[in-house]
């Protein structure tokens, strides 16, 4: 059986929305990829132990609360600390141009989605770069 | 015989390997069988349960009050929630864990989302080597969450030791909402949402219906009782009939059967796995000509099959 790209989809930050998250879970579901979702207001800690016992490719984070720039680099600083740097590191949401460039240089995100990404783009994205690991 | 690496750390219970192991089961091929030798020797201690029921009844819910509950017991708990995979695109939202956020933290707990990935026998398979290695790791007490939609559904709630249907008020007059495969496995039923209107009816319900079952329900009848998942009640009594019916099992012939009957499913899967794989993987050509044949319907599937066979 060949190997299906899993996803963890979290919502860190304390902003209650989820609407973002799960379309962004549906569209990767109709991609073939199973998508695991672990709702709302999740910790750093939860989100890296999550990704650990679901054994995911990839990590997408959903983020609007403006604290993207404490989340973010903590949920990258606790995937090194266990190994799993080999993770693909995503996330979207309402995050800064320079914001997005310092989490991708400083921070090991592979990739930031602004609010207009189309869910084809980010369904590519993760093709190639989870393809691309092996 | 030495062990590998990989073997070696889920028996020191290292959660990493844990989880590379169950993706490992559920690709399955030559790594995953060579694993699985391996790892079975050492399964065979926790107790487990599957929880199956319509879709929304509260059975992930139900799961994470009976882990925190088991877990103030003092016991170790791994959890393995199995949702179907669409059949249009293979993909699946597995969207358990979000009940379950009460459990995270723990380093006693262990929760892994599985997707049915449109097997039908090889879905037991997988869940039964997913168990085997939650097992091995060190877990004492192991929960199978299922959906109760599917023939498969319904047999992986029986690669546990018991098996709780989950039900709930509100769903139609008759036991409709609950299906027959379900009745039959149940070794305990829980009315969940017993906040709701018609709680009590549906126990009544539920209760005659096991009075009428007669052979099936001599040796054990199946307890009725009442929870309210979401408000943390009834987790107490489900634990102490779950122990009661434990007990039953290893008390005279009810265990003996039982582990017959699981044991006679197991190799029957197993051996089937493999019969298949050889014959599609070192006798293709025939394997194919067989194929081909019976869509013409040149020859009939009996005749082909004992060809076949004959190859080996
Ligand atoms: N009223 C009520 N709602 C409940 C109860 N248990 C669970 N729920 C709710 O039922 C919904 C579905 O629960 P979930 O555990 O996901 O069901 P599952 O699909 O069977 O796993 C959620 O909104 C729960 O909060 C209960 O005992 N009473
Ligand atoms: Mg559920």
């Amino acid at each position: 059986m060949e190997r299906k790209i899993r996803v963890l989809v979290a919502k860190p930050g304390l902003d209650g929305h989820d609407r973002g998250a799960k379309v962004i879970a549906r569209a990767l579901r109709d991609a073939g990829m199973e998508v695991i979702y672990t709702g709302l207001q999740q910790s750093p800690a939860m989100i890296v132990e999550a990704a650990l016992q679901e054994d995911v490719d990839v990590i997408g984070l959903s983020i609007l609360s403006g604290a993207h720039m404490t989340l973010l680099p903590k949920v990258h600083q606790l995937l090194q600390e266990q190994g799993m740097g080999d993770v693909l590191l995503i996330a979207g949401g309402i995050i800064p141009e320079s914001d997005a460039e310092i989490l991708k240089r400083e921070h090991g995100f592979a990739g930031i989605f602004g609010p207009g990404t189309s869910t084809n783009e980010l369904v590519e994205f993760i093709q190639n770069h989870v393809g691309s690991r092996e | 015989m030495n062990k590998s690496d990989l073997a070696t750390r889920i028996l020191a219970g290292d959660r990493r390997a844990l989880a590379r192991a169950i993706s490992l089961v559920e690709q399955g091929g030559a790594q995953a069988k060579a694993l699985m030798a391996e790892i079975y020797p050492h399964s065979g201690k926790a107790k487990s349960f599957g929880v199956t029921g319509p879709p929304g009844a509260g059975k992930s819910t139900l799961v994470a009050l009976l882990a925190r509950t088991l877990r103030a017991q003092g016991l170790t708990v791994g959890i393995i929630a199995v949702d179907p995979s669409s059949p249009f695109t293979g993909g699946a939202i597995l969207g358990d864990r979000i009940r379950m956020q009460s459990l995270g933290g723990d380093s006693g707990v262990f929760i892994r989302s599985m997707a049915s990935r449109g097997r039908t026998g090889g879905l037991a398979r997988a869940s039964g080597d997913a168990l085997a290695l939650v097992d091995a790791a060190g877990f004492e007490r192991i929960i199978i969450e299922t959906v109760g939609a599917g023939q498969s559904e319904v047999e992986i709630a029986s690669i546990a030791d018991s098996t709780i249907v989950v039900d709930v008020p509100g769903l139609g007059d008759d036991v409709q909402s609950i299906k027959a495969g379900m009745l039959e496995i149940a070794d305990l039923f829980v009315v969940n949402k017993a906040d709701r209107d018609g709680a009590d009816a549906l126990l009544r319900r539920l209760r005659s219906m096991i009075e009428l079952g007669g052979e099936r329900y001599r040796a054990w009848k199946p307890p009725v009782l009442k929870a309210v998942a979401s408000e943390g009640q009834g987790a107490e009594a489900i634990i102490a009939a779950l122990e009661e019916h434990w007990r039953f099992l290893e008390s005279g012939s009810a265990a003996h059967q039982k582990a017959q009957e699981r044991a006679t499913r197991e190799l029957q899967e197993v051996l089937a796995e493999m019969l298949f794989e050889r014959l599609q993987n070192q006798h293709s050509h025939e394997w194919q000509q067989a194929i081909e044949a019976l869509a013409k319907r040149q020859q009939d599937p009996y005749t082909l099959a004992a060809e076949l066979l004959k190859q080996l």
